[in-house]
Order: C-alpha cells, then structure tokens, then sequence
C-alpha cells in the first residue's frame, strides 16, 4: 500500500485516488478536533499543502470530488465560512447546493431532523452545516448517514477553523508544540476558541486564556483539570498573557455582549483589551497575530497591528479554502455510493 | 374481585408503626384487615391469596411531584397513561403539579383532574393548586377556594415565583390553610436560559451553565420568607449540596421546612448528558433524555443528596415525573424541554443505592412512604400506612428482581428517560389500591381459595 505521503499530492492533482489510501485517518464526520489525534491533525495539513499549490494554479481545480453532492445548510448567517466551503468544493469539482435553512423549512416548522433527511434523501454526499445551537451536528448524526462537517456549532466547535488556524502558525511557525499561544477575549461564547483549545494542546503547545471575567466560563479550570489539558493556563492580566507569547489570536466581540451587561461599556473593554502596539511588543518580536474574523477594528485590535506586519488574519482566510479542500477530501473521498 | 386479599409470606416493611418483619397481610373491603405472622390468618371465604415470598410488601409508595400533563398537553400524558405508569412504578398515589392547560389556578380545573381521575384513573390523584394566577408570579391565586377543592398544597412549578413580596403573601396566605407552599427554587435571573449544571460539563459542550446558586439563592429566600411567615415550606427537587447544607440549618433553627429530591438527582451526574453509561459509546453526545430542571450536577451534589436523604434532612423522594412526546425531545438540545418520565424507573434506581449500601432499605421505604404521607396529612384519608382500618394501599416489590430499561414497554407517553438500556436489580411485581390490584407483572403468583 502506498503511504499517504508519497500518494497524495499528485494522485489529488490527477483525480485519481480513490478512498484515502490513510489508514491514520479515523473520521466519518467532521465534528470537532477534540477526538482528532496528532497525526491525523498532520495528515490535514499536508493535504492543505498539496491544495494550497492547486490554488496557485491558473486553473483552480482538480477533479477530485466529480459526481460528488455537497450541500451547505446554514442555520445561522454567515459569509465568509460559507464562501471558503463553497470555494472548497467547486475547486474539487463537486457538485455544491447551498441552503440558506434559516429562512427555509425550518422556518416553516419542520424538525432539524426532517430537513435534514431530506437533503440526505435528495443524495448529498457530504452535508456542511452551521448552527446556532451547541451540539445540532452531533444530533444530525445520529439519525443520518450522510458525513456531516460541522461549521461551527453554537459556543461548542468550529473544527475547520481550529484547522486553518493551526495550518497558518505551521506555516509561519513550524513546530506548534514548543509554542505559547495567547487567545484574548469572549472565551464564553467562543467555538473557535473551544476547538482551538483541543487542538493546539494536541499539538503540544501552551495555551493562555485571558479576558474579561465575565467572559470567562465559570467552570473553565474545573473543565481543564477534568480534561487533563495541563499545558492550558487561565491568565487574567492581559499584560501577563501576552508575555513571551508566540503567538496572538484575538477573538470576535460581539456587541450585543455590552447590552447583555456582561460588559461595562465597549470603552472600558478596548482600554483593557484591545491589542494595540505598546502591548503587543510584551510578546515575542515576531509574534504572529491572528483572528477568525470578521475583525471589529478598533475594538479587539488596532487598525495598525491588524495591517500591520504581525498580521496574519488575511492569510488564514486564504489558507481556509486549502484546509476545506482537505476535510472535504478526506470525508467524501472514501465514499463510494 | 374477591372480597379479601391476603399478601402471604412476604417481608412487611411499614415503617408508620416500626414493623419490618415477614409475614401475611389481610386485606378486606379494601381496608388493611389483619397482618401477622405466615398461616396465622384468619381463615376468610372468597379468598385470593397473593405469594410473597422474598418480596418487599410496604404501603403504597406516594408521590408528592409529577406531571400527569392534562388537561393541555395530553400527546405528552394523559391522567389515564399516567396514573397506570405510577401503578407500574408501584405509586398509589400521585400529586400532580398545576402546569396544565389551563391551569390548576381555579376549582373548576381542579375539579376536572378529580372527575377525569375518577372516570380513568387507577391510583390515587391529589392536586396540587397555584400560588398565583396563570403561574404569573403576579396575584395570588384564589388558594381558599383550591384548598376548599382538596389541593395539597401550593406551586407555580416550572416558574418560580420570582417576587419575593409576592411569595411572602402567599406563605403569609397559606397558614391559615394549613397547606405548604410547594417550592421550585430558582433564581430565574441566575439561571438566565442555562441548560446544564455550571461546571466542566457545561464548559465542555460549549452550553449555557445554570449554577448552583441559582437554586440555592432562592432556597434561601423562601427558608427566610418561611421563618417571617412562619408558613410550611417543602423545597422540590433539591439538586446541590448548598441547598442540603441550607435546610440543614433551617431545621436546626425550627423553620417549619420539608424537601424532596428524584431519583435522576440521586443516581445520575451531570456527565450523563455527554452520553449514556461510560465506556459504551464513548462517542460525545448531547442527550436531551438528560435534560432536566433543576440538572443533573456533580458527583459532590449527589453524595450530599444521598446523605441528606439518609439523615431525614430531605424527607422525600418524588419522581417529578416529566413526559414529553419523541418529537419534543428529538431536537437540538437547547431547544428541547426539561423533564424526565419517572415513574417506571423510580424504584429500579433508587434500589441501586440499597445494593451499594448508600441507603438502608427501610429509610428508602420510609422516604417513599411516611415522608410524603407527612406532608400531605390526613385529609383524604391516612396514607402511607399498613394500620389496621386503613385504607388497603400496598405495594409488592422484588428487591433482587433484575430487569433492563426498554421506554417501548413504559405505560407512561412519555418514553423520555436517561436509563435507557440501564440494567436494575429492584423492580415492583404489583401494586395495591384500596384493595384493588392496580398492577400485577407476570411474576405474581394468584391463587384463589374458597
């Protein structure tokens, strides 16, 4: 048997692979990365490498996935998650139906489960769906067939940007597990910063948690004790997280937090908060800066570090469709219907 | 149905007058007639003489909270299904809480639960009536006139009265009535929409905590109102340690406070939600089964429960009983409604604790039994009993009897329970009302004597 690194840049690139020849690789679905081992993280990422050459391409697609379904249901508005996935799988060559179920017959009454076996009975291969409540994919799991990629789950999981982020400290990084990584803000209600959690202690790395205390999950040091994350740290002085960090990944305020009283006032949080350039030269000199965006400037960074050459926030965008490209390979390519 | 009944041979547990001994029953015109020891009986005509042999025989077990959901939400339960799913749980009888449709807030409502108990009913059903109109927190309501219609007590179940002028009026209220204000303490500004226990758990599934002291601030509240008012208070479904500690101390001091705790409360932790029993499928999960109100909280809490339970500082086991249909549960877990159908499990989860030598047998007897016979008092008649004269409620039950959970064979609607495919050892074999057999399962050996 081949290996998977030697098989698979070109075989992707010709369209001629048939199921993942990755014995490592363990999922039928895509919920969260907490159950993903170390080697499947890095069998993700160098299929994104060989995809992200395909992306440079004139022609941006291979025929990987022809004849393949993939359907987007979004529960929840979004665009730019949607557009990486959508981008993901025409550059695949699949076959993309996208639903906007927010406004569809869920609207109308029907039970998550019926709208979904619905679209699994119209013959989808892969259902990516995105939902405001902590745990609907696992639900539609359950009850269908149908590989389901999570794109983000209430406050529970994003795993695809998890991927993407650790993706883009791999490229600029190299070895994530000797690095500190600070991620500043609304832990609470942070998917992204739940994935990320799992991922980068999988990959070794220290993770510091800072923000608000009213942002902070009670629960959360009980959670990392139970869950044996010993190399993640809860920081409450921002000054003290971003020490020696490698690393800055801020997260989204959303504003409704101040009107929920949560917050004293969107002032006091960018004074107490905001990553600015006196801040964050406390981290190290090359430190790479980082957030899932959509970016409030001004609020949880300055306009000129989130232009500015620690920047990385256009990129994971970018290195978003290669990681997409992977998952989608690796959940669709096996199938045979 | 013969005219006399005698239970023979079985191990007569009845903690009301301090007997726990093996013996014979004799029930007649569905009075307790006689009881003593195997073969001394008097001898009867128109005999069926039930084997008991190795069967726990105790006064029938009482419930003091559950939901039997009509009038309103009949898909959910009806007092039909209900009252033959407490039957099958070995209840004789139930209290059912006002959440109805409409609610349990005016007599003519009240009436209707009598009348419908009456027509399809096969245990015994007492009301429990609102404290404020529509459960609204806002007037009082007409609680003189639902004590006059034979209430038991008072509660906005479900929706805690967050007014605490409005609270101290209706314990003020109550005294004269001689009824608790039955008591879901729940800060409902605390608990802000939460769906588990605040802790690991709820931090792993990225889901809303409620915290303990969303129970217990409110527990406080009322212990205080109670000791201004001097009304009877009685706390449902007491979930933390705090809230345990809380009553300790009321007792102590002579607040006029008792407490219930569940079954699920007792034997599950918040974990369960995350999945079913540990290392079946280790897959992660959001079971909606295990979503309940007050939830289910940390293996702390339940130690303290568990102790509480055994010192008499809670007095009570009540199921809160809670169906919902398949299609309520089947759903995102925020989305879905809390509760748990209780009834059928009740005894085969609770007895997990007797094996594990946590809980005596006859305190758990008692807290099924005496416990809640206490709060209700002897209004319709003395409960919780086997005295002579009494009216013949008993329940039979196998202590060792091993059976495994299956909802498809719940009489209950509601298929709605966390123990789903749990092994028991503890399972009720029939169940007595008024000398009536309510439910008998096919291990029960009849014969009849002329």
């Amino acid at each position: 048997m081949e290996t998977a690194e030697s098989a698979m840049p070109g075989a992707i690139i010709s369209g001629t692979l048939s199921p993942p020849a990755l014995g490592v690789w363990q999922h039928r679905h895509v919920l969260d990365i907490d159950d993903f081992r170390k080697e499947e993280i890095e069998l993700v990422f160098e299929i994104a490498d060989a995809m992200a050459e395909v992306l440079t391409r004139e022609v941006k697609q291979v025929p990987t996935l022809r004849g393949k379904t993939i359907v987007t249901m979004f529960y929840e508005a979004s665009t730019r998650t949607r557009a990486s996935f959508e981008l993901a799988a025409k550059s695949l060559s699949a076959g993309t139906v996208s639903l906007d179920a927010a406004r569809s017959s869920v609207s109308k009454g029907e039970s998550l489960v019926d709208n979904l076996r619905t679209i699994q009975a119209l013959g989808a291969d892969v259902i990516i769906m995105r939902h405001p409540q902590s745990g609907a994919p696992y639900l539609a799991t359950q009850y269908l067939d149908t590989a389901i990629i999570n794109a983000g789950d209430g406050w529970h999981a994003h795993p695809s940007q998890a991927l993407l982020d650790l993706y883009t400290i791999r490229r600029h990084l190299g070895d994530i597990s000797k690095l500190r990584i600070a991620v500043i803000g609304d832990i609470m209600h942070s998917r992204v910063a739940r994935s990320n959690i799992w991922g980068m202690s999988t990959m070794g790395a220290t993770v510091v948690l800072c923000g608000p205390p009213t942002l902070i999950p009670r629960g959360l040091g009980e959670f990392i004790e139970h869950c044996q994350l010993s190399r993640v740290v809860v920081e409450p002085k921002l000054e003290s997280a971003l020490e020696g960090a490698d690393v800055v990944m801020l997260l989204r305020l959303q504003l409704e937090r101040q009107q929920s009283g949560l917050l004293p006032s969107i002032r006091e949080y960018i004074q107490r908060y905001q990553l600015t350039g006196r801040r964050l030269s406390l981290a190290k000199p090359y430190a790479l800066v980082m957030h899932p965006g959509p970016v409030n400037e001004g609020i949880e960074v300055s306009p000129e570090i989130a232009h500015g050459a620690h920047s990385v926030i256009e990129e994971q965008v970018s290195n978003g469709v290669a990681i997409r490209m992977a998952l989608l390979y690796l959940v669709a390519g096996g199938k045979s219907r | 149905m013969a005219k006399n009944l005698l239970i023979s041979g079985g191990r007569i547990i009845d903690l009301s007058q301090g007997w726990d001994r093996v013996g014979d029953l004799l029930i007649s015109d569905g009075e307790i007639a006689w009881f003593g020891d195997k073969g001394k009986a008097p001898s009867q005509s128109d005999l069926v003489i039930v084997e008991a042999d190795g069967l726990v025989v105790c006064p029938g077990f009482i419930d003091l909270h559950c939901h039997l959901r009509e009038p309103g939400f009949e898909d959910k339960e009806t007092i039909a299904t209900g009252t033959r799913a407490a039957a099958k749980g070995g209840f004789t009888t139930v209290c059912c809480m006002p959440n109805t449709n409409p609610p349990l807030d005016t007599r003519a409502s009240v009436d209707y639960v009598r009348k419908a108990t009456e027509m399809e009913g096969v245990v015994r059903v007492l009301p429990v009536g609102c404290i404020t109109k529509c459960r609204q927190g806002k007037e009082l309501a007409e609680m003189g006139e639902l004590a006059d219609a034979g209430v038991i007590g008072f509660s906005d179940d479900g929706e805690p009265v967050s007014g605490s002028r409005v609270m101290s009026l209706a314990m003020e209220y109550s005294c004269d009535l001689g009824l608790p204000i039955m008591d879901h303490c729940e800060d409902k500004e605390l608990s802000n929409g939460g769906l588990v226990n605040e802790g690991w758990v709820s931090v792993r599934l990225g889901l809303k905590g409620i915290p303990a002291a969303a129970e217990e601030a409110f527990v406080a509240r009322d212990l205080a109102l109670s000791q201004l008012t001097g009304a009877r208070i009685h706390i449902c479904h007491v979930s933390t340690a705090g809230s345990v500690e809380l009553i300790r101390r009321a007792k102590d001091r002579g607040v006029a406070v008792t407490a219930e705790v569940t079954p699920c409360h007792l034997t599950l932790t918040e974990e369960r939600v995350m999945g079913p029993q540990e290392g079946r499928d280790k897959r992660l999960a959001y079971d909606t089964n295990a979503k309940v109100n007050p939830p289910l909280r940390s293996s702390k809490d339940v130690d303290a429960l568990i102790k509480g339970l055994d010192e008499g500082i809670i007095d009570v086991i009540a199921t809160d009983h809670a169906p919902h249909t398949l299609a309520d549960k089947m759903c995102e877990f925020g989305l879905a409604p809390f509760g748990i159908s209780g009834f059928e499990t009740a005894l085969g989860c609770l007895m997990s604790l007797v094996h594990d030598g946590r809980l005596n047998l006859n305190t758990l007897v008692a807290r099924l039994t005496l416990g809640p016979a206490g709060i209700i008092g002897n209004k319709s008649g003395e409960l919780g009993t086997l005295k002579t004269g009494c009216g013949a409620d008993v329940t039979l039950f196998d202590p060792g009897g091993e059976w495994v959970v299956s909802s498809q064979d719940f009489v209950s609607k509601g298929k709605n329970t966390p123990f789903e495919g749990y092994q028991f050892k503890g399972k009720v074999v029939a169940t007595i009302v008024a000398g009536r057999m309510v439910y008998q399962d096919e291990s029960v050996k009849v014969r009849k004597k002329r």
